[in-house]
């Protein structure tokens, strides 16, 4: 128990310096939301100087940072100037969304990696084995930005799957069956980019994890004793190589959340992505800070979600 | 060898025999059709009695290990043959395959790896037999407990896992394991060189009860001479994947023929003379 008190308290400690880092760097971004205002000149000064102080802007950066920080315990995270509205209810539907296709993505991925990269660890120099080793070498080498406008274009001149956001424009009239489906289909491009982006990565960690554990004497000796190779695999190498693909989860979780930006953006997903470049541009501090805190609460959680997962699975941490 | 007349049918007729055993490995290199084949040991003969123990001493790449796996059926040798009381057992199907494991057993030389790490002492020593579909649970668990006994571990230790074990205790949990499944055969590669000494010969001194208890042939694996001296019946001299020079250990060190096993023996001497020199 005091090891998860001492992980969550550093938790929060890295999310308060996020906080703290945001503010800063954006406070150091010249112009603010309501600079481009000033372009206008039926526009006086004085009214933008009102605008400024009515949001607060006017007052020093310690100062606002003081106010969010208290706000947030309140579970406030301060208003947006382009939605004109709370920053939270903003976020949370975004939030649900970003989650939802990550989520899928990552189930995805390891749903492929786990068999796959397994089955390359038992076929190691097999031709097989060294297929898969090509098709994730090609995947690494290419870099996100193009598998996922490839999957774009795929959507685009097809038409097999919608080219962007996540259910259709008659969404509503359709049958809960059928919203399922639309969602669905919506999310299969997005989410298939994601897992290719992850899953090179994931691949060769099962594969290697996998062989080092065959490899040992134990598995050796329960060969010797006749165990059946499948039973090998899923019963005595798979939970022995689990622990650095659980730490490999939590580190995964931190990739897709990034790579999940991106694909957002390209494949026009309604997540947390589109919505912080819009906010970057339009200089929408608080909305800014609000996805920046939510992706690094994400990254935290994962992590602490992976702490948790291996300390339910290997004894030996249990008793540290 | 086959010295004593009449003192037994038993010891005469070798338990495992090895007859002119080669093992290579093939290796292939990624985008490219030439193939590298390693002899890891070609033409071994070797003979295992009851009760008796063969030393293999030799380099580390001599093949020892590879040996030892196709011994223990891990691995399948090329060409020859390994006879189980005169049954040849490269010619058995997969299903009498599995039977016949449990005769032969293996000791590792890290106990630590040797070990499954997620399973509790009691379940590892039972896995061979809920392996081999031995016994209704409650009845493993006895057997269990049985041979933590005769092993020299604490009954009471059963859940503990592997990790809460020292060194010593490990390999008295693996030795416990490999018994469960009443082998004659154990074969021990490198067992003893993870240990300090004090616990060399504890461990040594358990093998040899148990080898007397359960009339077990041992393949000890090792390249300590010195200790291989005080237990071992005969020694066989394993040199760049070929057994070079077998002997009884008597003769082996007194009038060492091959010039690897001669080069051996002046190590060793050259160390006790080294350690008299210290001690004087």
């Amino acid at each position: 128990m005091k090891y998860f008190a001492r992980r969550l308290f550093h938790a929060l400690l890295l999310l308060l310096a996020v906080s703290i880092f945001s503010f800063a760097i954006l406070q150091l971004t010249p112009g603010d939301f309501f600079a481009p205002l000033g372009l206008n000149p039926q526009i006086s000064s004085r009214t933008i100087a009102g605008l400024r102080s009515q949001y607060g802007l006017d007052r020093p950066l310690p100062v606002r940072y003081g106010h969010w920080l208290v706000d947030l315990l309140k579970g406030d995270l301060g208003q947006s100037f382009a939605y004109n509205s709370p920053v939270t209810p903003l976020l949370a539907v975004r939030a649900r969304n970003t989650l939802l296709l990550t989520g899928t993505a990552m189930l995805l991925a390891w749903l492929i990696a786990i068999p796959l990269g397994m089955w390359s660890a038992v076929h190691r120099g097999k031709w097989g084995d060294r297929a898969a080793g090509v098709m994730t070498s090609a995947l690494l080498a290419v870099p996100d930005l193009v598998s996922f406008l490839v999957l774009l274009l795929v959507a685009v001149r097809t038409g097999w799957f919608p080219a962007g956001g996540m259910v259709s424009s008659s969404f509503g009239d359709l049958s809960r069956w059928n919203k399922m489906k639309d969602l669905a289909e919506h999310l299969f491009l997005p989410a298939l980019g994601l897992a290719i982006a992850t899953l090179p990565t994931m691949l060769r960690h099962v594969r290697s994890a996998m062989i080092e554990v065959l490899e040992a004497p134990f598995i050796q000796a329960a060969r010797a004793h006749g165990i059946a190779e499948r039973r090998v695999l899923f019963r005595y190498a798979l939970p022995v190589a689990a622990n650095p693909l659980i730490s490999l989860f939590g580190f995964s979780v931190g990739t897709m959340l990034s790579a999940s930006l991106l694909v957002e953006v390209i494949l026009s997903w309604p997540g947390i992505g589109p919505l912080l470049v819009d906010a970057i541009m339009a200089k929408d501090v608080y909305l800014v800070i609000g996805a920046v805190m939510l992706s690094s609460l994400f990254l935290v959680a994962g992590n602490l979600l992976a702490d948790v997962l291996l300390f339910a699975a290997d004894p030996r941490i249990r008793v540290e | 060898m086959k010295t004593g007349p009449k003192s037994g049918a038993n010891r005469a007729e070798p338990l495992l025999r090895v007859a002119s055993l080669s093992k290579r490995y093939v290796q292939q290199r990624t985008f490219s059709r030439t193939e590298f084949t390693v002899n890891a040991f070609q033409d071994v003969d070797l003979e295992l009695f009851r009760g008796k123990t063969v030393a293999l001493v030799g380099e580390s790449s001599a093949g020892k290990s590879s040996l030892a796996r196709c011994l223990a059926l891990l691995e399948r040798p090329d060409s020859g043959k390994i006879e189980m009381e005169g049954e040849n057992l490269l010619a058995l199907n997969r299903k009498a395959l599995f039977w016949i494991r449990r005769r032969v057993q293996m000791i590792f030389q890290e106990p630590v790896s040797a070990l499954n790490p997620r399973l509790t002492a009691c379940e590892i020593i039972a896995e061979p037999l809920a392996i081999q579909g031995e016994g209704t649970q409650l009845q493993r668990r006895e057997r269990v407990l049985q041979l933590m006994e005769q092993v020299g571990l604490d009954a009471k230790w059963e859940r503990k896992l592997p990790f809460e074990f020292s060194g010593g205790q490990r390999q008295r949990l693996a030795i416990a394991r490999a018994l469960s499944l009443k082998p004659s055969v154990l074969i021990l590669d490198e067992a003893l060189s993870n240990l300090d000494a004090p616990n060399q010969a504890l461990i040594l001194e358990l093998l040899g009860q148990l080898q007397v208890s359960h009339s077990l042939a041992y393949l000890h694996i090792s390249h300590d001479l010195r200790l291989i001296s005080q237990f071992a019946d005969e020694v066989a001299v394993m040199y760049g994947g070929r057994i070079v020079e077998s002997k009884k250990t008597h003769d082996l060190f007194a009038a060492p023929e091959h010039s690897y096993t001669k080069e051996l023996l002046a190590t060793v001497h050259s160390v006790e003379s080294i350690l008299l020199a210290r001690s004087a």
